[in-house]
């Protein structure tokens, strides 16, 4: 799965990931009678229409109620179950955080939290409706594993790892259409994928901003600068070791990351490199509430994008 | 036992051999007895710590007797038994009443209450159920426990199993909106196996419920919600066995226990200063006194 895949220059085919992790689900679901989907009237957002046909007394609807939504997956981990939390990123996350804390993590409750249309997916709905903490927020939060998937293939293999590791999990659900980065098989919790070989930068990128990384090391190679490219799809706990190498054989690192650029990716690489192999770095994000727009527009309005992700590598490596 | 020869590790669940049903006895009367060992341990836990929250571990004191001695089919040799009953203490802060009943139960040695909040003991002054036997959920923020207690109550459901599921909640964290959400979702759905009991002591940390932002009426909003409402006076130990003993009609039970702050020390009871004041070497030898009574 970490092969990179050639560099587009025709417009690639891409994908929402909803689409992948609740398939995904409903495989996982029909195996395994563990598996309950608990939600806060986001049935359509979550795409678990036909979970909630498949297996109604295994939809656990609670309403309009985050806090609630996560004790109450806490209580069915404690009675055996393994609960999937889909609900959009900004208020699962914001609304719920101290139950992400005490009633999943510190409990040790097997529950994945699945963070929907996280990042700057609802553009227009605006800063409310954004999930640009939820980095920061969850990597805080002892215990937790926080995972990003790059593309449909790897959700697909983040969603089966996560009904089997039997801990607190949270993990970002993309919306947003992205083109395939990775190939079918097994989710490696423990590694960061080198995508693209280079020796000049390194660009590290997480979730939607792999595929940018990837058509930045191209642009970049056209000018002779060999971009590395990492897929960071653990967020946390971090691969200290292919983020040390990195630095070490790079010597330059740029992050890029559709959230925060307070606590997130940005932050958790400098934190590790600052203490044990300080580089150069950029980080790429969003610095402050978003203005009017669709995603895509977001993206660019905040330089994240393959352009702008190429300028950063091209102004450290000058 | 001091805090390092039990730090560092989560106490095991004694191995004391099967602790049955049948070894218990029920009796209201023998109930009482143990809810006052449990009022004094609590105050010699606290007196050790030089911290705790006193008024409210008294408050709950029988509640929480009743429930381990006269309701909960719970096994403390295995304190994961899948179909056991669940017991959530909502009011997590109420803790040291807790790990007295645990203890006394058969989860864990008495032994260990000396550690109470000592440095890397694992009697934390919220509960922690990675390290202490027969704790279900770590509470301490308030308005986590009836949440919590819902996904439990449906899980048994959902898994066919008849465990009940109980939740104790303070009064005072009936302002957090985080119940009402759960209220309404247990309502909806008809918890008919979970019932939450609300130590209604009417004192919270810095005065009277209603002076703060007024809770009743209680029962009423209870009912509204969609639940079989029941009152009774917190400390009447065959009154409370009662209550517990009996099944719902298809709504989820909840119990109003009448209680006092302090209760079974002249000078705490209903006096909202015990919320956590700890007592001095005086109060604490004249607090034993009464409780051996």
């Amino acid at each position: 799965m970490t092969t990179a895949v050639a560099s587009a220059v025709q417009p690639a085919p891409v994908f929402d990931c909803r689409q992948a992790f609740a398939e995904t689900l409903m495989e996982l679901a029909a195996k395994d009678p563990r598996i309950v989907a608990v939600c806060n009237d986001s049935v359509g957002s979550s795409n678990l229409g036909a979970f909630a046909k498949a297996h109604p007394d295994r939809l656990i609807n609670v309403g309009i109620a985050e806090q609630c939504m996560v004790g109450t997956a806490a209580g069915l981990a404690n009675g055996g179950f393994i609960p999937f939390v889909c609900a959009a990123s900004p208020f699962l996350t914001g609304r719920a955080l101290e139950q992400i804390k005490a009633d999943v993590a510190y409990n040790d409750y097997p529950v994945v939290l699945c963070g929907m249309s996280p990042g700057m997916a609802y553009g227009e709905l605006g800063p409310t409706h954004h999930s640009i903490e939820d980095f920061a927020w969850t990597r805080a939060i002892a215990d937790l594993t926080v995972l990003v998937p790059a593309d449909p293939a790897q959700t697909r293999a983040a969603v089966r790892w996560a009904a089997a590791a039997r801990r607190p999990i949270f993990m970002r659900v993309g919306r947003f259409k992205v083109p395939a980065v990775t190939e079918d098989g097994p989710f490696d919790p423990d590694r960061i994928a080198e995508l693209a070989a280079g020796s000049d930068v390194t660009i590290v990128a997480a979730g939607t901003m792999v595929s940018r990384a990837l058509e930045a090391h191209s642009l970049l190679a056209g000018e002779g600068i060999a971009a590395r490219v990492l897929n960071v799809s653990t967020l946390k706990p971090l691969d200290a070791e292919t983020l040390v190498q990195a630095a070490r054989q790079t010597g330059r690192i740029v992050t890029a990351e559709e959230a925060s650029v307070h606590g997130g990716l940005g932050g958790a690489v400098a934190e590790l490199l600052s203490q044990t192999h300080p580089v150069p770095m950029r980080i790429l994000g969003v610095p402050e509430f978003a203005p009017t727009g669709d995603t895509a527009f977001l993206l660019d309005h905040f330089g994240l994008n393959a352009k702008s992700i190429a300028a950063a590598a091209r102004e450290l490596v000058a | 036992m001091n805090a390092g020869e039990s730090s560092k590790v989560a106490i095991q669940a004694r191995a004391l051999g099967r602790m049955g049903e049948a070894e218990l006895d029920r009796s209201p009367t023998a109930l009482d007895k143990i809810a006052r060992q449990v009022r004094r341990s609590v105050i010699t836990m606290i007196d050790k710590a030089g911290m705790g929250h006193v008024g409210g571990d008294l408050s709950v004191t029988d509640i929480l007797t009743a429930l381990y001695f006269g309701v909960l089919r719970v096994d403390p040799t295995m304190p994961d038994w899948p179909d056991r009953d669940r017991f959530i203490l909502s009011k997590g802060h109420c803790v040291g009443a807790l790990y007295s009943v645990l203890a006394k139960r058969g989860f864990f040695d008495e032994a260990l209450l000396a550690d109470f909040l000592a440095p890397l003991s694992p009697l934390n002054g919220h509960p922690n159920r990675r390290k202490v036997p027969g704790v279900e959920a770590n509470t301490g923020p308030l308005g986590h426990g009836l949440p919590i207690a819902v996904g439990s109550a449906i899980a048994a459901r959902l898994s066919g199993c008849n465990w009940r599921t109980f939740v104790v909640l303070g009064d005072g964290e009936l302002q957090e909106g985080s119940n009402w959400e759960a209220a309404m979702c247990a309502g909806h759905r008809g918890l008919e196996r979970l019932t939450a009991i609300v130590d209604r002591n009417r004192l919270q940390q810095g005065a009277r419920t209603e002076e703060t932002n007024r809770l009743e009426p209680l029962a009423d909003k209870f009912t509204a919600f969609g639940w079989d409402v029941l009152e009774v006076d917190g400390h009447d130990m065959p009154a409370l066995l009662d209550m517990f003993g009996a099944s719902g009609d298809g709504r989820p039970r909840c119990v109003i226990a009448h209680t006092s702050k302090g209760r079974g020390v002249s000078f705490m009871e209903d006096r909202v200063e015990w919320h956590h004041k700890v007592p001095n070497a005086d109060e604490v030898a004249a607090a034993l006194k009464e409780l051996s009574a």
